[in-house]
């Protein structure tokens, strides 16, 4: 049986694992390579690294860093962060990932999905979403789903598109997975935006993987049943005292979800 | 020396990294039927289309294929690669597979038993009815999951090692004598997929 993903999220800065608390507070947590490996061991069924500051200069930071924690790491890789263009793609592919997140470099040319999935395939090329449901909209409100706009450069830029809209794009041009981030529920931990993540799920036919909110083994046990995930990303799983993803993974089990146990 | 076949198709380095991970010290990216001919054992990776198997009838890496198998030489498809150990597949009617396994490839149905059915299919999935004669799976528990990300699939037949269910019962593994496939990634499938890769290594 297909089993739900729980994904672990490195963001990066500077060569080191780096972890806010509600976006403030940074603090180094650590080596990334070490940290995929310690996450992999641990049951992540995948892991994601995002470079959060993605300057020019550190590239050649961030491709060290990609090979290092590639060397051994032998579960599905995702690299996000400053990929503008299909060479970029192609040296992170090299260094050693399986698939790249792009964002707002795929709104401003979405030609560039295509291009990625010509030469590597349409599984490597995963379409990051960030969004906000309408200004003074409920969180859960009535409309606000069809509503929600997409939002680039880090959540600063409202973009004027409509998240079921760009999904369904992202899809057409050839994405292979689609890793929709909700900004309202972010760093909340009351729980993933499940009607959001619906929504989405159920206007394409690839995977979507759900971010944002996550504070318990239940809000990853209702996005995957109520919001149709396929898949959840959590960036501070050990924020919230589970120690690590196969305790996380036994408790979603518990709760109706087929998970990759033991593993 | 083990040939990994580059016919262009996607991201051969994590292929390569488990291999010499486990051992292997001769690995070479060829696209040579030369090398294929001289190989201990030979690789084709490969994700993306089934058109793509075309440059290898185009760089004579099919006749060398071929060649190679009938004379013994262990020989793994992984994904594509094991779709092309088929007939064909309807992703590339115009595009022969090597033929050594009777049946077509096939997309996975839009809408199975009543409900809509997901494709790509992505994520671990269970090994079932692991064929106890298998090489290449040895020591591999049915329900061991592993890793997919594939669109298209190869039917099931007394060829078939493993059966993985998704929209119905498709082959996860094949086997015969020298000839084995896996549609999952066993370079990203944890602990069970560098246990698929020791076992082919180990032939």
């Amino acid at each position: 049986m297909l089993t739900k993903r729980i994904i672990a999220c490195l963001d990066v800065r500077g060569g080191r694992v780096v972890k806010g608390i509600q976006f403030v507070d940074i603090v180094d947590a650590g080596d990334p390579a070490e940290l995929a490996h310690r996450h992999a061991a641990a049951g992540a069924d995948e892991i994601v690294l995002l470079d959060i500051t993605a300057t020019h200069e550190g590239r050649g930071t961030l491709l060290d860093t990609v090979k290092r924690t590639a060397e051994k790491l032998f579960v599905p890789f995702t690299v996000g962060g400053g990929i503008r263009s299909a060479e970029d793609a192609a040296a992170v592919f090299d260094a050693g990932a399986d698939k790249v997140s792009i964002n707002s470099s795929a709104i401003a040319r979405p030609e560039l999905i295509g291009e990625i999935g010509a030469s590597f395939g349409a599984q490597a090329v995963i379409v990051a979403i960030d969004c906000r449901r309408a200004a003074g909209a409920a969180l859960r409100g009535a409309n606000g789903v069809a509503d929600a706009e997409v939002y680039v450069s880090g959540g600063r830029k409202p973009t004027g598109l409509r998240v079921v809209e760009w999904a369904r794009e992202a899809e057409q041009r050839g994405a292979g997975e689609i890793l929709l981030t909700s900004m309202d529920t972010d760093g909340m931990r009351n729980g993933f935006d499940c009607e959001l993540t619906r929504a989405v799920s159920e206007a394409v036919q690839i995977p979507v993987i759900a971010s944002g909110g996550a504070g318990s083994a239940a809000h990853f046990a209702e996005v995957f049943l109520s919001g149709k995930a396929d898949a959840a990303l959590a960036a501070s799983i050990f924020h919230f005292g589970i120690t690590d993803s196969r305790a996380l993974k036994a408790e979603v089990e518990k709760a109706g979800v087929a998970m990759r146990l033991p593993c | 020396m083990i040939a990994i076949i580059d016919y262009k198709a996607g991201n051969l380095t994590s292929v390569v990294k488990a291999l010499r991970f486990l051992g292997a010290n001769d690995v070479v990216v060829t696209q040579s039927p030369e090398d294929v001919l001289r190989a201990e054992k030979i690789v084709l990776p490969g994700v993306g289309h089934f058109q793509s198997t075309q440059l290898l009838t185009d760089l004579g890496l099919t006749q060398a294929t071929r060649e190679a198998v009938a004379n013994g030489t262990p020989f793994l498809g992984i994904c594509v690669g094991l779709q092309w150990l088929y007939e064909g597949s309807t992703e590339a009617p115009s595009t022969a597979g090597l033929g050594h396994f009777a049946g077509q490839c096939e997309r996975f149905p839009a809408v199975f038993e009543g409900a809509e059915l997901k494709s790509p299919h992505v994520g671990w999935n269970s090994l079932e009815n692991v064929r106890e004669d298998s090489r290449l799976l040895r020591g591999v528990a049915p329900g061991s999951f592993v890793y997919y990300t594939h669109s298209w699939r190869a039917p099931v037949s007394a060829d078939t090692a493993a059966a993985t269910l998704y929209g119905g019962a498709f082959t996860g593994a094949v086997e015969r004598g020298n000839v084995m496939g896996v549609q999952f990634h066993p370079e990203k499938s944890a602990e069970t997929g560098l246990k698929v890769l020791k076992n082919f290594l180990d032939l």
